[in-house]
């Protein structure tokens, strides 16, 4: 991962929980934790355990990569349900 | 940890809260202004230390540090000092401390001219009690977290360069016993900087430590015979004791490669901002005089200039500071007529001086010392510094990290940004995902009237009041910006991050100023926003 | 008012001169962050060549929100997306034109139809979003021999098309030839380029010098790509547009001329004359309009009136 990016994975859990690590924990919690369940709850109803590792990403970036784990998240939710 | 102190605080003139009496340190008064000293009664004289003379032919040398401790004099209480020339390679500091604690000393002040990153272990003797009152110009690492925890009672004294040479030649801060790595020294304690496999160029901090502490004991892992030649930076008359031991430090730390011009656009950009606004104030002329780190955009605009100079048949008076290869290079092609060098910073330094007549090592005194009959920082036309933060008001903070905890150092920063006519602040808008510019820095470490403008890539924000390098940056059409503007801008990008929690009863350090006067405090970062799992 | 800002009131062909254009990686956020540092006429914001399959949806989804969201200053901003013929083209467009980007690069086009299916589905999804028609334009990448000997074609083939752009990498393989320092392989298509794109009344952008270590050639091939009439060269490298500026910096002998020529079209217009005369001879319409876009330029390096010239 390059700096000013961060890495997000997503996975479907029970309940919204957030893992959220890097340079700027200590400063953009809160703004991180906003972004994130936002999304979560639109995307995915808040069932999603979101893991994110940041190396200085700007709020777009954020969103963004959050954003694209959910689609991926999601479309291999449905590739396994389309297997069953 | 003691909780609350109770220190009585008062505002100083940049409206920080300081104390006025921290026990165990004496007394302190409030930052006024830049050159408030000037206006004041004459200052206590230099302390004399005492001497005891020597017989003829008398052996100096020993490879016991035990004895030489003991020979020293050092009692529980005192103040040991080091110099930083060996930076990130040092071995002396954690050799003496490791056996100062075995020796069972105990609440000692330690007083180096700044601390590196190969420093971490000095946080363990805060624990044991070895350490009990800390005199630096930076703090960084486990030390700086250790400060910052709150770990020692009394706050730790940060000051430049300048103040710190000032403190000691005023008697401020006695040295009782020096230990200064000498990477060249013979055995009656003639000691150079420029030779030996610890090769580390100018010996600037060691100097002023050498001719002021109560007893000096050269630490060498490289004797040679007398007497020392051709350079001497501290002379055998300053020298009690010579320790030889088998490493004084790690050379490949100490004389790192040659800093290379950053090709990173974005500092290029910054450094072509900046160099436009040097070039815009006129101040590039024959005789001037230049100073400007080595890290990423500085060295860029020493290139910018260099450039310049050459185009314009350019000829400088000097380059100050910490000494850089490319600066040494800019001399040996003739650009500067000397460059005057307190502290070298990289491989291409080391040798220079035996080589090159004119690259004149000259001590942190001569360098920055505010309060002695004239220092070069004061006849310097130009200086590029960089910054950690910056607030709307040019206050710069380069000490405090964005989580709260100390991590920089004050250098020689408040002293070149009082004494040059143009001081130049660089750093990118903002540094992973953070903004540069705050409302308020966390910690004051050099005052915002002292500073002329803050370059970024964005743009130029040009101190308001400095008018007239305001009315040449917009003749010269360069991207002008309020720092407000700038700082909405950037912030639109970024967000406003939420500051650090701090315990606010929790004095951890102090910020002098060069004149002694307190700048800020810094306080024990308090319990933070909820990490990992939130 | 000055007598270049003048001029440019009165231009009524004002176009921004965009003498730049520099690629940025499009999933790279630590570089689309500081594009208005980079100085650039316009920006690239590449789905394309520079990412992987893999990361096509990442760099999709984060190229849209930086266009839609960040403010990118006086840079002009595009999209290439990835061709016609892959499965991301129409996902690239759906997500990207929504955010509103100047124009979108459409690689690889071999003829109009290449042209107007693009046009098609920009147009539809403007309507779908309720944005102006045609607000988005294309600039036309030709990068093969037939998209070359098509290029007046591919010009005419909608309003929308406002640039062709020469894909100096693909096509030397196309042709199977190699990129050589002077560039005697691509004089042709360049030349065609060209042509083709002023005849339609188009922009034409020159294509990449890719040794970002070369500077001299960069500025030689610059110095070409003015000299043969391209309104503009991308650049791969934030380094690379310092130079691509200079070369398109006015001569100030032209330049000197020109503001005497706006200089007298104004006495003329004042004068209620019909017809200008500079230093004695008639100036036609077309050296008119050349004076205007020049001193359009010449403001870019800071001139704004004939004593600005050095």
């Amino acid at each position: 991962m390059e700096s000013s990016d961060c890495m997000v994975v997503v996975a479907p859990a029970e309940s919204y929980s957030l893992e959220y690590g890097g340079q700027n924990e200590a400063i953009f919690g809160r703004r991180t934790e906003r972004i994130a369940r936002e999304i979560a709850e639109r995307r995915a109803s808040g069932r999603a355990s979101v893991r994110i590792q940041d190396r200085g990403a700007l709020e777009v970036t954020l969103r963004a990569r959050i954003e694209t784990a959910f689609e991926r998240a999601l479309e291999v939710e449905k590739e396994g349900e389309v297997a069953r | 940890m003691n909780a609350g102190q109770n220190l009585k605080m008062v505002k100083n003139a940049l409206g920080r809260e300081v104390p006025v009496e921290i026990p165990g340190l004496g007394k302190f008064e409030p930052y006024v202004s830049p050159f408030d000293y000037l206006g004041r009664a004459l200052f206590r004289t230099q302390e004399t230390r005492p001497i005891r003379p020597r017989e003829p032919r008398h052996d100096k040398v020993t490879d016991d540090i035990r004895k030489a401790v003991e020979r020293s004099g050092l009692e529980n209480g005192m103040t040991i000092s080091f110099h930083h020339h060996l930076r990130n390679g040092d071995a002396v500091v954690p050799a003496v401390l490791k056996a100062l604690s075995e020796m069972g000393f105990k609440d000692l002040s330690l007083a180096p001219s700044s601390l590196s990153d190969s420093h971490d272990m000095v946080a363990d003797y805060f624990r044991n009690g070895l350490v009990t009152r800390l005199f630096s110009s930076g703090a960084r690492g486990e030390v700086g977290r250790a400060i910052s925890a709150g770990e020692l009672d009394i706050p730790v004294v940060l000051r430049s360069h300048g103040g710190r040479a000032r403190a000691v030649e005023q008697g401020e801060m006695p040295i009782d016993v020096a230990f200064l790595a000498a990477p060249l020294c013979d055995k009656y304690g003639n000691m150079t900087g420029s030779g030996g496999r610890s090769a580390c160029g100018s010996l600037g901090y060691a100097q002023v430590d050498a001719r002021h502490a109560r007893h000096v004991i050269a630490v060498t892992d490289s004797l040679t015979d007398y007497p020392l030649r051709p350079r001497i930076s501290v002379p055998q008359y300053l020298v009690d004791q010579v320790l030889v031991v088998d490493s004084i430090g790690d050379p490949s730390k100490i004389a790192t490669g040659a800093a290379r011009i950053s090709r990173n656009p974005v500092d290029l950009r910054i450094a072509r901002n900046a160099f436009d606004l040097i070039a815009a104030s006129g101040l590039l002329t024959n005789g001037c005089s230049f100073q400007v780190g080595a890290g990423g955009a500085s060295l860029a605009v020493a290139a910018y200039v260099k450039d310049y100079m050459k185009e314009n048949r350019i000829k400088g008076a000097f380059g100050l500071g910490g000494m850089s290869g490319y600066m040494i290079e800019m001399l040996e092609q003739g650009y500067f007529e000397a460059m005057l060098d307190v502290q070298s910073f990289d491989s291409a330094v080391t040798d220079s001086m035996t080589r090159n007549p004119n690259h004149i090592e000259i001590d942190a005194s001569c360098y920055a010392n505010p309060f002695n009959k004239g220092c070069t920082a004061h006849n310097l036309d130009i200086v590029v510094l960089a910054a950690l933060d910056i607030d709307v008001d040019f206050n710069v903070d380069i000490q405090t990290g964005h989580d709260g905890v100390l991590r920089g150092a004050i250098g020689g920063h408040p002293d070149t940004a009082a004494g040059a006519k143009l001081a130049v602040v660089v750093a990118p808008s903002f540094r992973g995902g953070v903004p540069t510019i705050k409302e308020r820095v966390t910690t004051v470490c050099t005052p915002g009237e002292t500073i002329d403008a803050f370059v970024t890539e964005r743009g130029i924000c040009v101190n308001p009041r400095r008018e007239d390098l305001l009315a040449s940056a917009r003749a010269a059409r360069l991207p002008v910006k309020d720092i407000r503007e700038l700082k909405e801008e950037v912030e639109k990008l970024t967000g406003v991050p939420d500051p650090p929690e701090f315990d606010r009863s929790r004095v951890v350090a102090v910020i002098e100023n060069r004149d002694g006067t307190l700048l800020d405090t810094a306080r024990a970062v308090g319990p933070g926003p909820g990490r990992g799992l939130v | 008012m000055k007598a270049a800002a003048r001029a440019e009131k009165k231009d009524e062909k004002k176009r921004r001169p965009c003498r730049s254009m520099l690629y940025m990686p499009g999933n790279n956020p630590g570089m689309m962050q500081h594009v208005p540092a980079f100085g650039a006429d316009s920006v690239l914001l590449d789905l394309e060549d520079a990412v992987s399959d893999r990361e096509k949806d990442a760099a999709r989804h984060l190229v849209s929100r930086f266009v839609g969201e960040i403010d990118f200053g006086d840079t002009l901003v595009t999209v290439r997306v990835n061709g016609a013929d892959t499965p991301w083209f129409q996902k690239d467009l759906e997500e990207v034109i929504p955010a509103a980007p100047a124009a979108v690069r459409v690689p690889k086009c071999h003829s109009p139809e290449d042209v107007k299916h693009a046009d098609d589905l920009i147009g539809r999804i403007e309507r779908e979003h309720g944005m102006l028609p045609g607000g988005v334009k294309i600039h036309a990448m030709l990068e093969t021999a037939h998209g070359i000997e098509q290029a007046f074609e591919i010009a005419r083939a909608s309003e929308r098309v406002e640039a062709l752009t020469l894909g100096g990498q693909d096509l030397t393989a196309d042709l199977g030839v190699q990129k050589t320092r002077d560039g005697v392989e691509l004089f042709y298509a360049r030349g065609r380029v060209v042509m083709a794109a002023k005849a339609a009344g188009l922009m034409a952008f020159d294509t990449v010098w890719t040794d970002i270590d070369d500077m001299e050639g960069l500025k030689a091939e610059a110095k070409l790509a003015v000299q043969m009439g391209f309104t503009g060269k991308a650049a791969i490298h934030p380094s690379q547009v310092e130079a691509i500026h200079e070369a398109y910096r006015p001569d100030p002998k032209e330049l000197r001329r020109a503001f005497r020529i706006i200089g007298a079209a104004e006495r003329a217009e004042r004068e209620g004359k019909g017809v200008i005369s500079v230093d004695g001879r008639m100036v036609d319409g077309p050296v008119v309009t050349r004076a205007f876009s020049l001193i359009g330029l010449g403001r870019l390096y800071g001139i704004e009136e004939e004593e600005d010239i050095r």
